[in-house]
C-alpha cells in the first residue's frame, strides 16, 4: 500500500464489475460513497455507514464485504462486484432476482442489493446452502419490510434451481 | 356506496409486482440515487449534545473561513427568514425547525452548514463553537407534570400543552353500579420503525420568483405541505414540493422529514445554490422522530359475567420536546375506537398531552393504536383472571355481535363491517389453539415457563382528516369552522396510441401500488396489465392532490385503488358509448375483453381499445355527443361517513375497521430469561383482498416491527435527556433469527364504504402483537406489570427480583447510570515515579507539561493560577472528535494532593468528572495515586455507552501513564481497575 496524503487525491485502479476502472479519491472516501456518488453506480444502498444494516454490502474478491466499512483506497487491485453485476442482461434477471421477485422476497427494495450480494456469494461458495446456512448469512442484512419469511423461500428456490441446473442429468 | 362489480380476471391475484425488475437490478431510484444540478451543495447539520441547555453564543468564524464551505447558517439566521411551523393545538408556543435560544433534545439541530460536499461540510460542524448553559432536563412525562419540573418551553408555563376531557353515555353510573371495577397502569415506551433508508431532500430557491422547489422522500399527509408553505412565508403554489420514485420504507417516519424541507430550502436560498441533504443513522435514530410514550390508566366497569359496561382512560402523552404537525395527532386517531372491538357503551377520556426533553413524536405504522391496545388488552386479561373467567370468553362476551354493523361506537366511530366472532371462531380452530393450550401444559408439567396469550384489535384505516379537531372544544371547532372528509385522487389518462396511463397521489414505500393499481386499472379496461403503466410520484405544481394526498393510515387499498376503480369506469363508459356507435349496438352490450370493445351478443362485432380510446385525441369531432373527451379522467373521493366530529364530541375518526385476533405461545428461558415465540397465529379481515401476497407481506412485515417493539426496540434515555440508542448496534432491530414466522389466516367482509370492498392492513399487526406477547408473557410469569420492551434483563427482574448490589461494592465497579441518569464511570489507579513530590506536583500546575502528558492535547492554556483550559482530540473506537476542555484545580494541599474537575465538550458530546490525586513520598521517589468520577453525554453515549467505560479507563490512564514517563516512572504503572485484569480475573475465577 502506498504512502497516503491527507491533502490531496489518489488513484485507484481497480475491477468493478468485470471492467478496469481507475478512479481519484481522497483517503477518507468511503468505498459506497465512490460507487455511488463518483463512479454513478447507485445500486448499492447506505443504511447506516457503520457496518450493521448490510443495505451497503458488495462482493470484494468474491467475497462480501460492507462498502460502508472499507476505505475507497483499500480495493486498489481488487476485484469488486456490486449488484449492477448481478444481471446476465439488462432486461433478463439472474435465477436469484427472478426468484425475490416470484416469492415477493422485497417490498421497497432498499435493503435488497445488499441481501442478493450476499445471498449470491453464499451460493457460489456453498451450493448445497439449505434453510439454515441462508438464513444464517441473511443474519447480517436488516429489512424492515418483508418479515424475512419470503426473502428465505426466494433463496431457497434459487439454491434449489441452481442445483437442478448443475445437474442436468441427475 | 354500491360496491363495483370485479371480474376476477386480475384483482385478487398474486401476480409478480412491476415495481420488482428495477429494484433488484439496482435501478431504483431513490432520493440519494436522483441527478442533481452541477452546482448542488451538500448540507451537514451541528446538533445538540445536551437534552436541555441555554445557547450563550454560536462562533461560527472558523467554519466559516474554511476552504469550501458556501454558507454557516444559526437558528436567527433561519428564523430570519422563516416563521414557527404551525402547532396543532392552542397554546403559547413557537416550534422551530432549528434551535433558537434554547435546545430542548438530544439532536435538536443549532446550526447549518453548506459546502462542496458532506466531507468538508462535517469538517465545518467540528469548527462550530457553541456556549452552552446546560438546564435540568426532564424525560419522564409523569415527573414533566410535578410542580418543580424544568419548564420547557417558560411561554406555556408548564410542560402540559394540552388537556381535554370527554364522557360518553354515563360512565360515572355505569362505574358506581358496577359489580366489579378493574383497572390497569401501562407505560408505553418509546419506539420507532425506523425505515432503512433514512431522510433526504434536494431543494433549490428562484430568488426572482421566491419560490422553492422541493424533493424529498416524504411519505404525506399533504396537509403538511401546509405547514412548510407557511412556515417560508409563501403561498402554497411557490413552494412545490416532489417526491422520488422509490423510497426505501417509511412507516409513518418519513413524515417526519418536513422540518428538513424547511431548512434545506432556506439553506439554498442562503447558500444561493440547490442543496442537497441525507440524514445519516445517528441524525434519524436520535433526532428523526418516533412514536409517543404514553402512560395510561384504565378502569372497566365490569358485570359478574365479565360483561364491560364502562370505559375509563386516563392517557398521558409525551410527544417530546416540541408538539410538531399532525400531533397530537398520535392521542385521537384512535378516538372513535376507543373501545376496540367490543360493545362498550359508556366512556370517559381524559387527555393530556406533555412536554418532555425528547425527540419530538410523528408518524409510525400503528398510530396510536399499540399504545391503546396494550392496555385495552392486558385490562381484558386481567379481568378474566381476577373473576377467575376464561380469557378468550371475556374476549368473546365483549365482541361486537355480528348482526350489529354497521355499529356506532360509544365514541362516535362507525365500524363499517365485520364477523368477529366467525373470525376468532376460524382462528382458534384452523390455527390450532387447543393444541398449542396441550403444549402449554406439557411444557409446564415439566417445569418450563410456558403462557399463553391473546390480543383481539379493531385496526381503523383512511384517517378522517378532522379528527384532530376533536381535541377543540365544540365551541372552539364552531369557530374554526368544520373539517373533516378524506379526499383521495386518481388519474387514468390515454395517450395517442391509445395506452393508458394511471397517476395518484399515493406515494408508496414498498407497498406495491403500481402493481395493484395496473391491477385494478387493467380489469376494468379489459386490458393485460402490461398496457397499464402507473405513476406514483408526486408533485404539487402538476399533479392532482389534496391535503389527505400520501401514504398513511392505511388508506391505499381501501381509498387510493378506490378512486382509480372509479376513474377508470368513468373513461370506460365514455368508451363504450363510442364504441356502441361504431359497432351499432347500445352502450349496455358493450364488454372489454382482451384488449378489445365487444359486442356481448355477437364477439366478432369488435374493435380494437386502442383505436377507440385514441378517438378523443385523433378525431374529437367524431365523438358522440355528450361524451366529452376521453384523454383523463381525474376523479377525486371522499367518503360520507366521514364527517366532522360532532357536538357531543362523536367522531367517527377512520373510515374502515379491519378486525384481528391474534394468540401465541412463547416460552421463557428460566436461566436467561429470554422469550421465544413458539408458535404465533394471526388471524385478519381487511375486507376484500386485492392482492393475496401483498397483503400477507404487510401482515409479515407489521409483525416483524411488532416483534422487535415487544422484544428489542426502546429508544433510551438517561435521566439527562441524553440519548443512549444512537446506532443499529444498540437499538435492536429484529434480524430474520429473531423474526418467527406467523400463521396468518383471513376472513373477508368486504367493507360497505369503499369502491373495492377493501380495507387497511398494514399497521394491524403492530397494534395487536406486542400485547399478544405480552399477555403471554404475563401468563407465563404470572407478573401484572408486563413492560415492553421484554429484555432477558427485565424478564429476569421478574423472575428473581431486581439484581441487588454487592454487598460490598468493588472499588471500581463501573456504574451503568447515575443519579441524574448519566453514564457514570468510576476508577482509580497508581503509579510509581522516581521524581520527588515537588517535582510532580510542580508538573500538574504546568501548562507545558500538561500538554505533553493529556492524550490528544494539541494546546494547554493556563487562565489562572487553578484553571486551565485545553483543546484535545479523542477517538473513541472508529469515532474521533475534536474537545474543549476546561480543568480547575481545588482543594490544593500542595505537595500531596489536589482535586482536578472538569467538563469537556466537542461535537461528539461532553463530559464532566472529578479526580482527587495524591502524591506519597516513597523510598524511590513519589507514589501517584488517583481516583475519578465521570459522566459523559451526548453523541458519545448514543453511539457507543458500550465502548466508553473501557475507552475512558484508557485515556485517563495513558494521562497518568505519560505523567509517570514524564516523572521518571520506573515500570508500568498498575491500573488498580483495568478492565482488562478484571477480565482476566473473572475468567479465572470461572474455571
Ligand atoms: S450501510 Fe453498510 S452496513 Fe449499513
Ligand atoms: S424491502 Fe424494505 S428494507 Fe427490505
Amino acid at each position: 500500500m502506498p504512502r497516503l496524503n491527507a491533502a490531496r487525491k489518489h488513484t485507484i485502479d481497480f475491477t468493478l464489475n468485470g471492467k478496469a476502472v481507475s478512479a481519484e479519491a481522497e483517503n477518507r472516501m468511503l468505498l459506497s460513497d465512490l460507487l455511488r456518488h463518483e463512479i454513478g453506480l447507485t445500486g448499492t444502498h447506505v443504511g447506516c455507514e457503520h457496518g450493521v444494516c448490510g443495505a451497503c454490502t458488495v462482493q470484494i474478491d468474491g467475497k462480501p464485504a460492507r462498502a460502508c466499512l472499507t476505505l475507497a483506497q483499500q480495493v486498489r487491485g481488487s476485484d469488486v462486484r456490486t449488484v449492477e453485476a448481478l444481471a446476465p442482461d439488462p432486461a433478463v434477471l439472474s435465477p436469484l432476482q427472478a426468484a425475490f421477485r416470484r416469492h415477493h422476497g422485497l417490498q421497497c427494495g432498499f435493503c435488497t442489493p445488499g441481501i442478493l450480494m450476499s445471498l449470491d456469494a453464499l451460493l457460489r461458495e456453498q451450493p448445497d446452502a439449505g434453510r439454515e446456512d441462508i438464513r444464517e448469512h441473511l443474519s447480517g442484512h436488516l429489512c424492515r419490510c418483508t418479515g424475512y419469511a419470503t426473502i428465505v423461500e426466494a433463496a431457497l428456490a434459487a439454491a434449489e434451481e441452481q442445483r437442478k441446473e448443475e445437474t442436468p442429468n441427475a | 356506496m354500491t360496491r363495483l362489480e370485479m371480474t376476477g380476471a386480475l384483482v385478487g391475484r398474486t401476480v409478480e409486482r412491476v415495481e420488482d425488475a428495477g429494484l433488484l437490478t439496482g435501478r431504483g431510484r431513490y432520493i440519494d440515487d436522483l441527478p442533481v444540478r452541477r452546482d448542488t451543495a451538500h448540507m451537514a447539520i451541528l446538533r445538540s449534545p445536551h437534552g436541555h441547555a441555554g445557547i450563550r453564543a454560536i462562533d461560527t468564524t472558523a467554519a466559516r473561513a474554511l476552504p469550501g464551505v458556501f454558507a454557516v447558517m444559526t437558528g436567527e439566521d433561519v428564523a430570519r427568514l422563516t416563521r414557527s411551523m404551525t402547532v396543532g393545538v392552542k397554546a403559547n408556543v413557537e416550534c422551530w425547525p432549528i434551535a433558537r435560544d434554547r435546545v430542548r433534545y438530544v439532536g435538536e439541530p443549532v446550526a447549518l452548514v453548506v459546502a462542496e460536499n458532506r466531507y468538508v461540510a462535517e469538517d465545518a460542524l467540528d469548527l462550530i463553537d457553541v456556549d452552552y448553559e446546560t438546564f435540568n432536563a426532564v424525560v419522564d412525562p409523569e415527573k414533566a407534570l410535578a410542580a418543580d419540573a424544568p419548564v420547557l418551553h417558560p411561554s406555556l408555563g408548564s410542560n402540559l400543552i394540552n388537556e381535554r376531557t370527554f364522557r360518553y353515555g354515563n360512565p360515572e353510573a355505569a362505574l358506581a353500579e358496577a359489580a366489579h371495577r378493574i383497572s390497569i397502569r401501562i407505560a408505553y415506551p418509546r419506539n420507532s420503525c425506523t425505515p432503512i433508508e433514512t431522510y433526504g431532500v434536494i431543494a433549490e430557491y428562484e430568488p426572482g420568483e421566491d419560490a422553492y422547489d422541493v424533493t424529498a422522500n416524504f411519505q404525506g399527509p399533504f396537509s403538511i405541505h401546509a405547514v412548510i408553505s407557511r412556515a417560508l412565508n409563501v403561498p402554497g403554489n411557490r413552494m412545490r414540493l416532489r417526491t422520488p420514485p422509490d423510497s426505501g420504507g417509511s412507516f409513518g417516519i418519513k413524515q417526519g422529514v418536513f422540518p428538513y424541507v424547511i431548512l434545506a430550502a432556506v439553506a439554498a436560498r442562503v447558500s444561493g445554490r440547490p442543496v442537497k441533504w441525507i440524514e445519516d443513522r445517528l441524525e434519524h435514530l436520535t433526532a428523526s422522530v418516533s412514536a409517543t410514550n404514553r402512560v395510561t390508566t384504565l378502569e372497566a366497569a365490569v358485570a359478574a359475567d365479565g360483561r364491560i359496561t364502562a370505559l375509563s382512560w386516563d392517557q398521558l402523552e409525551d410527544c417530546g420536546a416540541h408538539l410538531r404537525a399532525p400531533e397530537p395527532a398520535t392521542l385521537y386517531r384512535m378516538h372513535g375506537n376507543m373501545t376496540g372491538a367490543y360493545a362498550i357503551e359508556n366512556v370517559a377520556i381524559r387527555n393530556r398531552v406533555v412536554l418532555t426533553n425528547k425527540t419530538p413524536t410523528g408518524l409510525n405504522r400503528g398510530f396510536g393504536g399499540p399504545q391503546i391496545y396494550f392496555a385495552l388488552e392486558r385490562l381484558i386479561h386481567k379481568i378474566a383472571d381476577e373473576l377467575g373467567l376464561d380469557r378468550l370468553d371475556v374476549i368473546r362476551r365483549n365482541l361486537v355481535p355480528a348482526n350489529a354493523f354497521p355499529y356506532r361506537t360509544a365514541t362516535g366511530g362507525l365500524l363499517d363491517s365485520g364477523d368477529y366472532q366467525t373470525a376468532l371462531d376460524r382462528a382458534c380452530a384452523e390455527g390450532g389453539l387447543e393444541a398449542l393450550r396441550q403444549r402449554r401444559d406439557a411444557a409446564r408439567a415439566e417445569g418450563r415457563l410456558y403462557g399463553i396469550g391473546y390480543a383481539a384489535v379493531v385496526e381503523p384505516s383512511v384517517s378522517n382528516m378532522g379528527y384532530i379537531t376533536t381535541l377543540l372544544t365544540p365551541e372552539e371547532r364552531a369557530k374554526a369552522g368544520p373539517k373533516n372528509g378524506a379526499q383521495a385522487v386518481a388519474t387514468v389518462a390515454i395517450d395517442p396510441l391509445g395506452s393508458v396511463n394511471v397517476k395518484v397521489a399515493s406515494v408508496p414505500q414498498g407497498q406495491g401500488h403500481r402493481t395493484v393499481l395496473a391491477q385494478v386499472v387493467a380489469e376494468r379496461l379489459g386490458l393485460a396489465m402490461e398496457a397499464v403503466r402507473v405513476n406514483t410520484e408526486l408533485d404539487t405544481a402538476r399533479d392532482a392532490w389534496s391535503i389527505a394526498s400520501g401514504n398513511y393510515a392505511s388508506r391505499f387499498a381501501p381509498a387510493v385503488a378506490g378512486a382509480a376503480a372509479l376513474a377508470a369506469d368513468r373513461i370506460r363508459s365514455k368508451l363504450a358509448t363510442i364504441a356502441a356507435g361504431q359497432l351499432n349496438i347500445t352502450a349496455d352490450r358493450i364488454d372489454f375483453r382482451a384488449g378489445k370493445l365487444v359486442d356481448r351478443d355477437n364477439p366478432d362485432n369488435a374493435v380494437s381499445f386502442g383505436r377507440v380510446a385514441a378517438a378523443s385525441h385523433w378525431a374529437p369531432s367524431t365523438l358522440p355527443e355528450g361524451t366529452g373527451q376521453t384523454i383523463r379522467e381525474t376523479v377525486f373521493w371522499t367518503p360520507d361517513q366521514l364527517q366532522a366530529p360532532t357536538a357531543a364530541d362523536g367522531i367517527n375518526s377512520s373510515l374502515c375497521h379491519g378486525f384481528i385476533f391474534d394468540f401465541c405461545g412463547v416460552e421463557i428461558d428460566r436461566a436467561t430469561g429470554q422469550i421465544s415465540i413458539d408458535r404465533y397465529v394471526t388471524m385478519h379481515d381487511c375486507g376484500r383482498i386485492l392482492h393475496p401476497g401483498m397483503v400477507d407481506g404487510q401482515v409479515r412485515g407489521g409483525f416483524a416491527q411488532a416483534v422487535g417493539a415487544a422484544l428489542y426496540e426502546e429508544y433510551a434515555y438517561g435521566g439527562d435527556g441524553s440519548f443512549l440508542t444512537g446506532t443499529l448496534a444498540d437499538y435492536l432491530i429484529p434480524t430474520v433469527m429473531e423474526t418467527p414466522e406467523p400463521l396468518i389466516l383471513h376472513h373477508e367482509t368486504p367493507s360497505p364504504f369503499t369502491p373495492l370492498g377493501a380495507k387497511g392492513v398494514g399497521e394491524g399487526n403492530c397494534m395487536s402483537t406486542p400485547v399478544c406477547i405480552a399477555n403471554a408473557v404475563a401468563d407465563a410469569l404470572g407478573v401484572e406489570d408486563i413492560r415492553l420492551p421484554l429484555s432477558p434483563s427485565r424478564v429476569s427482574e421478574w423472575l428473581y427480583g431486581e439484581e441487588r448490589p454487592r454487598t460490598a461494592p468493588q472499588n471500581a465497579a463501573p456504574v451503568a447510570t447515575g443519579a441524574s441518569g448519566e453514564r457514570m464511570l468510576t476508577g482509580s489507579g497508581s503509579a510509581e515515579v522516581t521524581a520527588t513530590r515537588q517535582s510532580v506536583w510542580a508538573m500538574l500546575l504546568d501548562p507545558n507539561t500538561l500538554k505533553a502528558i493529556i492524550p490528544g492535547a494539541h494546546e494547554v492554556r493556563k487562565v489562572s493560577d487553578t484553571h486551565f483550559r485545553a483543546e484535545v482530540t479523542l477517538g473513541i473506537g472508529p469515532v474521533k472528535g475534536r474537545y474543549r476542555a476546561d480543568i480547575r484545580l481545588s482543594d490544593m494541599v500542595e505537595p500531596e494532593a489536589v482535586t482536578l474537575s472538569g467538563g469537556t465538550e466537542g461535537a461528539l458530546g461532553s463530559g464532566c468528572g472529578t479526580g482527587r490525586v495524591t502524591l506519597t513520598e516513597t523510598a524511590t521517589g513519589t507514589r501517584i495515586d488517583y481516583r475519578y468520577e465521570a459522566a459523559i453525554g451526548g453523541k458519545v453515549a448514543s453511539v457507543g455507552g458500550r465502548l466508553l467505560d473501557g475507552a475512558a479507563r484508557v485515556v485517563i490512564g495513558q494521562f497518568f501513564q505519560a505523567l509517570a514517563r514524564h516523572a521518571g516512572g520506573g515500570g508500568p504503572p498498575s491500573a488498580a481497575a483495568g478492565l482488562i485484569q478484571r477480565l482476566v480475573a473473572l475468567f479465572r475465577r470461572r474455571r
